[in-house]
């Protein structure tokens, strides 16, 4: 058997990609687009939304149908697009500024709709495009090029907002993790309602140098030893959960999604029968 | 329009508001995604009932900003769409906005102007959005607007509005003043075919070889559907006729000029007036909105006291009529504009058609309260270069 490479969902020429050596952008790309020719997804029927910032630079390498948006917003072009046409196949890939950040009101409610799109989130804990400023997901111990006096404010769990506000599918991974980075993708873009795959990823260029780990293999080091599996995280004592975060699939449930319920309303309106 | 004789046109009641979304359905529009905002909320309380019975939908976005991105989203896969809004919303609606200018994606935005600033008078009527519909986003660029000063209006004009939108590429805005959109009227409602409804083109070539910014012979480049056989790339960012990002200096300044001039040399096409007792006028008055029943009225107390004033009413906001302007200006004595604004935001761009040699007498009221037929007179009636505000104690 020939392995997916998703060299077919790029554009030709393209590469090397513009992020930076031991940016975790280009890896969690390749592991989507190996997860879109597993599952045999087409260009014609698949639409990634992206927002502003390093992730956001994603689209340009894809031949799939692709809207580049504002910094914030993806998740709300995201909405209009499949809740139009709700069998295509809809990608929104976003940083932690875009996601929960500048947009998080549009991320809270995509996941209250329960609206049938897949966020990934790829999470660098702070502003790489702009030159390593903190964000809504640094951690508070974490120096930025903004908190060089320290951080007055505390980080967002981008998987419990998600599950709080009714996401169908959270998972978290790490490109320390590639091949099950991309099996949770998989699941995410298979699932119905909303999913959201988080990617903690290494930023060894600002959060790196920031914070003593300048090299890519000590950025990779420090995210390998922090991330661990759901059913080792649940055993852990309270006081040892902060030196980690849970990886895999943390919620997985089937509440209906925005367009199943929205075709019981037009159902209703146009006057048909609906019990 | 063409008669259509053997139908009986339905006369309703309508509000300008109900007329708008009305005429949003008459012109194929089948998504609405807005946030309710006085004086505009029934426009999407008449969408949120009428989308789902045609089929269509109504979604309830959790602000503008998303109202507005949805609507774009939306247009990309094929829907006719809109969302409608005042000031504070469309105020929050300006970035996304602009990359519908970018993007070349058709919708229509409703603006039913209220007073400010800020919050100000909620939700008394102004005329005071001209200068921000036409300037409002970061980076040059061109827009469409239109202003209707009936209720009837409100639905052709709306309708007018997505066959702009539609034909262009571009985001058209419709703003009523709060006035219009409140106002209700008898109207008798166009018959399906009895207004032309315009569709974007499609791309025709093979999927292969579609470029969805390369301009036809008319300046307008076909735009695909997702979903569709042709697959496309759409980015706010500046962007080659392929949709992908490109920083060439060349070609950005071909973009620019280009999303410019798809609107300018269509000019005459999309400048619609309406003029009333201009034939023997030298008196004009240049108006918009609400204002114009006012300056119907003043024109014909006017022609009763021996002055003979005539109006032109600005349907098309931007691009501005200029030209329609001055050539009536150059038979015009004076010329006077009313508004509901303190700064004379239409007055300064009538002084750009005439000249600074043109006697131009603005009136303007601004607290909330509308322009009265006398308020016109009495600027018509009081010496040239003294300039009066119609709501002075």
């Amino acid at each position: 058997m020939t392995h997916a490479t998703g060299m077919k969902y790029m554009k030709p020429g393209v590469l090397p990609h513009m992020w930076c050596a031991g940016c975790g952008i280009g890896g969690m790309m390749g592991a989507l687009l190996r997860a879109f020719e597993e599952l045999g997804y087409r260009n014609t029927d698949t639409v990634v939304v992206t927002g502003i910032g390093c992730t956001g630079k994603l689209d340009d390498y894809l031949l799939t149908n692709a809207l580049h948006t504002t910094h914030g917003r993806a998740l709300a072009y995201a909405t209009g697009i499949k809740a139009f046409k709700p069998q295509l196949k809809v990608v929104v890939v976003m940083g932690d500024g875009d996601s929960v950040t500048i947009g998080g009101n549009h991320f809270i409610h995509a996941a209250r709709r329960n609206i049938d799109l897949t966020a990934i989130v790829l999470n660098n804990l702070n502003y790489g495009m702009t030159g390593g400023q903190v964000s809504g997901t640094t951690p508070e111990w974490a120096v930025t090029s903004t908190t060089v006096h320290g951080n007055p404010e505390r980080e967002f769990d981008i998987c419990a907002l998600a599950e709080t506000a009714g996401a169908n599918f959270v998972a978290r991974s790490t490109p320390y993790l590639g091949w099950e980075m991309k099996e949770i993708m998989k699941q995410a873009l298979e699932k119905r309602g909303f999913s959201l795959v988080e990617v903690v990823s290494p930023c060894p260029t600002h959060f790196g140098r920031n914070n003593d780990m300048k090299e890519t293999a000590a950025m990779l080091r420090w995210l390998g030893g922090r991330a661990l599996p759901i059913e080792d995280y649940r055993k852990l004592p309270q006081a040892e959960r902060k030196q980690h975060f849970p990886v895999g699939t943390l919620v997985d449930r089937d509440e209906p999604d925005f367009n199943t319920r929205y075709d019981t309303i037009r159902a209703r309106a146009t006057g048909m029968n609906v019990r | 329009m063409k008669a259509v004789a053997t139908l009986e046109r339905e006369t309703r009641l309508l509000q300008g508001n109900q007329a708008i979304a009305e005429g949003a359905i008459y012109a194929g529009a089948r998504f609405y995604a807005g946030y309710p905002i006085t004086p505009s909320s029934e426009i999407a309380d008449e969408c949120a009932k009428r989308m789902p019975e045609l089929g269509g939908m109504y979604i309830q976005m959790e602000d503008e900003m998303a109202s507005i991105a949805a609507v774009v989203g939306a247009s990309l896969a094929g829907a006719k769409a809109l969302t409608a809004t005042s000031g504070p919303g469309f105020s929050l609606m300006q970035e996304n906005l602009g990359l519908a200018v970018m993007g070349e994606v058709p919708c229509v935005v409703v603006d039913v102007q209220r007073s400010g600033p800020s919050t100000g008078l909620a939700t008394k009527p102004a005329q005071s959005d001209i200068m921000q519909v036409r300037w409002g986003r970061h980076g040059d660029q061109s827009v469409i607007a239109l202003c209707p000063a009936t209720v009837r209006e409100c639905f052709t004009l709306t309708v007018q509005a997505f066959n702009f939108a539609e034909r262009f590429r571009v985001p058209v805005v419709l703003m009523p003043d709060e006035i219009v959109g409140h106002m209700r009227e008898n109207v008798a409602l166009p018959l399906p075919g009895e207004i032309e409804v315009v569709d974007r083109k499609a791309p025709a070539g093979p999927p292969a070889s579609y470029l969805p910014f390369k301009p036809d012979e008319d300046g307008i480049a076909p735009l695909a559907a997702y979903g569709s056989e042709y697959v496309f790339h759409v980015t706010s960012s500046m962007h080659g006729t392929d949709g992908y990002s490109n920083n060439d200096p060349a070609n950005a300044a071909w973009r620019v000029r280009q999303l410019h001039e798809k609107i300018e040399r269509h000019r005459d096409e999309i400048v619609l007036t309406q003029s009333y007792y201009t034939e023997d006028m030298d008196v004009l008055i240049v108006t918009l909105g609400a204002t114009t029943r006012a300056a119907r009225t003043a024109a014909l107390e006017a022609r009763a006291q021996g002055i003979k004033a005539g109006v032109l009413q600005l349907q098309t906001v931007w691009p501005f009529a200029d030209r329609e302007i001055a050539a009536l200006g150059k038979r015009a004595r004076m010329v006077v504009v009313p508004e509901m604004n303190y700064s004379g935001q239409v007055a300064g761009e009538v002084l750009k058609a005439l000249g600074p040699g043109a006697d131009i007498r603005r009136v303007n009221k601004f607290n909330g309260t509308i322009i009265t037929p006398q308020d016109i007179l009495d600027a018509m009636l009081r010496p040239a270069g003294a300039q009066t505000q119609g709501n002075q104690p």
